[in-house]
């Protein structure tokens, strides 16, 4: 009923190609950005079992701290720098300081909770994610801070690349081709060295890991600075996207990219990135085809409809549950 | 037993053997455990009575309005205590339940389209309502690890939220045009006031007593379902959820029923809150709120009905006291001392630690009067409190903190962040040190926290200040005592 209502709401132009193609990078673009959230929270997921709620928080921290480096290097209008090393230094600052805030949790927040009831280091995630979204508000106000980053290198970072019906910004590539480098570097880390295959052996029994001499700690802490500086990089790629960042930022995208990585399949890497990217362009054609305001209602629906269908979601395996 | 009792004895398990010892809670609850039945229902019977007398004592409508949002935070605290506390459920989407309660009394009460039920035809319609939709939302999770409750949840309460502020344009009902249901960003306004018996209940001091009453009923409701099967079912599914289903329980059921509990006493603290402030507004239903009262379930002990509405009354109290910087003031500085005093043993410790602070803040001052006297002017606050003639406390925080003159200019708003973010370092190092390096590191802690307190955080006390609090409170009380005020310490079995 809805939909014949808003269907005959559409003009010509909301009906051709060059439209739908445009909804679909949007949501590429978004998508990226949440696969990314969403690997942070599938990794952690899939060593210590727990949903950390301070993600969403982290992503935002660390697009304020690529707001200040640009800040501080001399603002989108007039960079010091030129903008490779702009957008070099941006993202190595968020994605250190992110990395380091997440360790930083982990330690003081999730540690000592690590044998106490299931439900506990939740309600202690749940905490850190609301101190950490008023700490912010309090340290750099509500107001959002604009990063204006139209004005960089005047506005040629926002022209498009037409090929037919299929046009992309160089902004929107830039996050795209950013976040499958991210991602790919993530999955040889992981595949590859040996400290990935500890994360490997960790995720898959963390007792049976620690007895044959991995350093659960020392594994754990690796995973949440990992974790925490893909969010710290896709907070800086939201800023650069979105123009602005403000301290409510973390709660709706870690909700978001939570969601993707449950449809993916928690634990699963690859089910995060297509869980990441099924979100966003499920966000972007609700956005662009009904309307902008139920783009929550249908990214729900999307996640009770993969529950009750497959409930270990896209990519994932059915946990066993040994006594 | 010939073995001396310091020996470990074999076969028995030191860690079972002392497993009294360690769900032993704190005196108040074994207090509550040796005193006969009838000598603690009087006392509970007393403590309500005198309750129920406080706006006969004081027409004071603040008072009385502050009573009714405390009462009301008690009803939402006993409601998410069933899935969180006795079943053992993360309910985020808690807050949109009483959201629903809220909506749906304005909605079939108001003049909004005009329909005026009576509270007994509105009150059965939304609380069978909301106890089906608590039932749909645990459908998709029941066979689920309980993480999976949390998230889906979550979201909901997110999605209620998004509903009522984007709900005054809902292309949905009819094939042309959109209408107004929510009424959106401002919410329903004229909402009906509850009629009971042929009574308006119109003053704050109706809302009291009626908000009391439903306490007091709810609270009775919930122990005995506590104590019947279904209650001990719960428990069992809280404490081991595997255990539990291999005994037989249909626990996909026991978390349906949990969830449509909580979610009915939730909408109903919602109908009364619509009634009580004549509205429903977005703003009320939304996460902060949901934070509030985990603080208050968490801060009381979950699982016990006492303990949540202690904690309840508490938090609210509190976080009402925050909101006028004078009385606010206070509370950073009772909390210093009385956690002193609990914590730091024997008395000359403490007494050294309380005279380090004060000479540390007076040598501070000393030395940033020396290198910049501008630094210790301290006429204004950003709060606008003048120091200067604060009474003897003004002069006295004058002359031990560093307050600079015009706090309010942005390079020096800019310290006052950078020594909140140093408090919260210190407070974090604090937590890994031990011994003398711990006691050396409180006393610029406790420096630290007043400067912060005074310049940054007593300013905000209606808005990030409460929440960074109960934020904090979250995260410590789970770090140092999970089970809260008169919670049971559990030790999980894996």
């Amino acid at each position: 009923m809805g939909g014949i209502h808003v269907l005959a709401g559409f003009d010509a132009f909301t009906l051709t190609w060059h439209y739908f193609f445009s909804q679909l990078v949007a949501g590429l673009t978004l998508g990226s950005l949440y696969a990314l959230l969403a690997l942070g929270y599938s990794m952690v997921y899939g060593i210590l079992k727990l949903l950390n709620f301070a993600h969403g928080e982290v992503f935002m921290i660390g697009s304020y701290i690529g707001y200040f480096v640009l800040t501080a290097l001399g603002g989108a209008t007039s960079p010091n720098v030129s903008i490779p090393i702009l957008l070099l230094l941006m993202f190595g600052a968020a994605m250190v300081g992110s990395g380091l805030l997440g360790v930083a949790i982990e330690r003081f927040a999730y540690r000592p909770l690590r044998h106490a009831s299931r439900i506990a280091p939740l309600i202690s995630a749940l905490g850190v994610s609301f101190f950490l979204q008023q700490l912010a508000t309090l340290l750099f106000g509500s107001v959002p801070k604009q990063y204006n980053t139209f004005s960089l290198h005047n506005g040629s970072l926002f022209n498009r690349i037409t090929i037919g019906a299929f046009e992309i910004q160089y902004m929107q590539l830039f996050v795209i081709v950013a976040a499958v480098v991210l991602m790919l570097a993530l999955t040889q880390l992981v595949a590859r060295t040996k400290v990935g295959r500890a994360m490997r052996a960790t995720s898959f029994d963390l007792e049976a890991a620690s007895m044959m001499g991995i350093d659960i700690d020392r594994v754990i802490v690796f995973t949440f600075f990992v974790g925490s500086a893909l969010a710290g990089a896709g907070g800086v790629m939201n800023g650069l996207i979105f123009q602005n960042v403000n301290p409510y930022i973390g709660f709706n995208a870690g909700l978001k990219a939570f969601t993707a990585a449950v449809i993916g399949g928690i634990g699963s890497i690859k089910g995060a990135m297509w869980g990441g990217l099924t979100i966003g362009v499920a966000q972007a054609f609700a956005t662009g085809y009904l309307s902008s305001a139920y783009q929550d209602v249908i990214v729900f629906a999307v996640l009770v409809v993969v529950m009750l269908v497959r409930p270990t979601g896209l990519f994932g395996t059915p946990a066993l549950q040994k006594v | 037993m010939a073995d001396p009792p310091t020996r470990p004895q074999i076969g028995a398990d030191e860690w079972v053997a002392r497993s009294a010892e360690r769900s032993a809670a704190g005196r108040a609850r074994t207090w509550a455990e040796q005193t006969p039945a009838p000598i603690r229902y009087g006392a509970l019977a007393v403590v309500v009575t005198l309750i129920a007398l406080v706006p006969v004592m004081t027409s004071d409508e603040y008072i009385l309005r502050v009573g009714v949002v405390s009462l009301i935070y008690a009803l939402l605290a006993l409601g998410l205590n069933v899935s969180v506390g006795l079943a053992g459920l993360l309910d985020l989407g808690y807050v949109a339940f009483y959201g629903f309660g809220a909506y749906g009394y304005a909605l079939l009460s108001s003049s909004k389209f005009g329909v005026h039920w009576s509270l007994w035809e509105t009150l059965p319609l939304v609380l069978g309502t909301s106890i089906l939709v608590g039932f749909l939302l645990a459908l998709p999770s029941r066979r689920l690890v309980g993480d999976y409750l949390a998230i889906v949840t979550l979201f909901f309460g997110q999605i209620f939220y998004t509903i009522a502020v984007q709900g005054y344009r809902v292309p949905l009902i009819t094939f042309h045009g959109t209408h107004d249901i929510t009424g959106g960003p401002n919410g329903i306004a004229d909402v009906d006031d509850f009629r009971v018996f042929g009574h308006h209940l119109t003053t704050n001091r109706a809302y009291f007593w009626f908000s009391l009453i439903a306490v007091v009923v709810v609270f009775t409701a919930i122990h005995f379902l506590n104590e019947s099967r279904t209650g001990r079912a719960w428990r069992a599914h809280r404490d081991d959820p595997l255990a539990t289903e291999l005994m037989g329980m249909p626990i996909n059921w026991l978390k349906l029923l949990a969830i449509a509990v909580g979610a009915s006493v939730g909408a109903l603290a919602g109908t009364i809150n619509a009634a009580s402030l004549h509205g429903a507004f977005p703003d009320d239903y939304s996460t902060p709120v949901l934070i509030t009262i985990y603080a208050m379930v968490i801060l009381g002990g979950a699982g016990s009905l006492l303990g949540v509405v202690l904690g309840a009354l508490t938090v609210n109290i509190l976080l009402e006291v925050l909101r006028t910087p004078d009385h606010a003031r206070w509370i950073l500085y009772i909390a210093i001392v009385v956690a002193l005093l609990a914590k730091v043993r024997p008395w000359r410790k403490l007494a050294a630690v309380l005279a380090g602070t004060l000479a540390f803040g007076i040598a501070v001052h000393a030395i940033v009067a020396a290198a910049w006297p501008r630094g210790v002017h301290g006429l204004v606050s950003i709060s606008g409190t003048d120091f200067s003639n604060g009474g003897w406390f003004g002069w006295a925080l004058r002359h031990w903190l560093v307050l600079p003159a015009h706090t309010y200019e942005e390079g020096q708003y800019t310290w006052f962040n950078v020594a909140l973010v140093a408090l919260i370092g210190l407070v974090l190092v604090l937590t890994m040190v031990r011994g003398w390096v711990r006691w050396a590191l409180l006393v610029p802690t406790l420096w630290l926290a007043a400067l912060v307190w005074e310049t940054r955080l007593v300013e905000e006390g209606t808005g990030p200040t409460r929440f960074l609090l109960l934020g904090a409170i979250l995260v410590v009380l789970m770090a140092a005592r999970p089970q809260g005020f008169l919670g049971t310490h559990r030790v999980e079995i894996v």
